[in-house]
């Protein structure tokens, strides 16, 4: 599959949060405010793009060249805990500024699904290491991009009249769903139709 | 008496998913079939009680700074067994889950349950704790299955035994199911209306203890 059509799959037609579930924790508790939610999307861009280089790098030069792939889940739940960390002090000493910014969402990272999802889902669909790489990178972006929706949405929500039971949580839920309901437009056949 | 509160804490009061909200990406995924529910419920449960194991055991050997590394070492283990065991025996069902058995890794129910009770209790409590939470989640998992299998596909799903294929059919919704029920937004729209049901509970016994 070209480049572009990664792209186009991993922010659109298979939005991690929006059709595939992944990430749902921070979609729901970080969307409050646009800022917060900005910040954790460009700090899940940039795990996401590194931790499945990393993980292929890990599963086709290690895992199965010495027959133990049986192992993947642990060593990418691992590689991907040392990696956030490993970002989080290089980010803190080239560029404070940055690290002020993405620093507190870098650890809540680690047990977020989608950056473990990625991995795996490019190490199953046979990606080379510039395919895993814009996948990572695509998935980020998708993810920035409903998170960042859904945090404008939020915040004119706090503006209207809710329900009591509904208010926060599920209402944040719903107007998720409905979110999907509009990305369902996307599909396959977009993906035809533009680049054949 | 705390004994007894240990295991029923997690059904209702704190049940993972609905009052605290933790393991909600595998509990949307895979609730398109009771079947899976109960699947992943089960896989939960497992790894849940051997994670809250073995940290209760080694809670005083880990050292305080790393040990959210070795929780996860310690609950990747779980899951590898879990995975390698669907693997074997029930590859159908593997196959439904997909990548969701391996994220149970990442599913912030265990390494929370860990992280906020295992390490600060023994065994005994620990093992109780992890029973009620896990099948709290495995409730709360069949109960929002229930709704989009039998909503969206007019099926209820359940393990083939004997003749009894393993599929129910509801009469009228079976020719014309809601189909956005199973998919992605009525995961989230159920979700959601559930969650907005259980506060409206909540509110109400709290106004009736008053």
């Amino acid at each position: 599959m070209s480049y572009l059509g990664i792209l186009i799959t991993f922010v659109f037609i298979n939005n991690f949060i929006l059709t595939q579930f992944l990430g749902l924790c921070p979609f729901i508790g970080v969307s409050k405010n646009v800022e917060s939610a900005v910040g954790m999307g460009f700090a899940v861009i940039f795990v996401m793009a590194l931790a499945s280089l990393a993980t292929w790098a890990i599963q086709n030069l290690i895992l199965v060249p010495l027959g133990i792939t049986f192992l993947q889940t642990i060593t990418f739940i691992l590689v991907i805990a040392a990696l956030v960390q490993l970002v989080e002090m290089i980010i803190q000493k080239i560029s404070p500024p940055l690290y002020k910014a993405l620093g507190i969402y870098l650890p809540l990272i680690t047990t977020n699904c989608a950056v473990l999802g990625i991995a795996l889902i490019a190490v199953r669909s046979n990606y080379n290491a510039l395919e895993s790489f814009v996948a990572g990178f695509s998935a980020g972006l998708g993810f920035l991009l409903a998170i960042l929706l859904m945090s404008t949405l939020r915040e004119r929500l706090d503006l209207e009249w809710i329900p009591k039971p509904l208010k926060g949580v599920p209402i944040a839920f719903i107007t998720g769903g409905l979110m999907a309901l509009a990305f369902m437009a996307f599909d396959k056949a977009l993906l035809k139709n533009l680049i054949g | 008496m705390r004994i007894m509160q240990e295991f029923t804490k997690g059904l209702f009061k704190e049940n993972p998913i609905f009052i605290i909200l933790l393991g909600l990406c595998p509990t949307l995924a895979v609730s398109t079939q009771v079947v899976n529910a109960l699947g992943m419920g089960a896989g939960v449960i497992f790894v849940l009680l051997g994670s809250n194991i073995f940290v209760a055991l080694l809670k005083n050997f880990i050292p305080e700074k790393i040990r959210i590394p070795s929780y996860i070492v310690i609950i990747a283990s779980f899951v590898t067994i879990v995975e390698m065991v669907m693997q074997a025996y029930i590859p159908d069902l593997y196959k439904n889950l997909g990548i969701f058995v391996p994220l149970i890794v990442v599913n912030c129910v265990i390494l929370g349950r860990a992280e906020a009770f295992a390490k600060n209790n023994s065994v005994g409590h620990a093992i109780l704790d992890a029973l009620g939470m896990g099948i709290g989640f495995t409730l709360a998992l069949s109960l929002i299955a229930l709704i989009r299998e039998s909503l969206g596909a007019g099926t209820i799903t359940l393990f083939p035994i004997g003749d009894f294929s393993g599929t129910l059919r509801i009469p009228v919704l079976s020719k014309a199911p809601a189909r956005v029920i199973g998919l992605a937004s009525g995961a989230l729209l159920v979700m959601g209306y559930l969650k907005g049901l259980f506060n409206w509970v909540g509110a109400r016994r709290k106004e009736a203890v008053k």
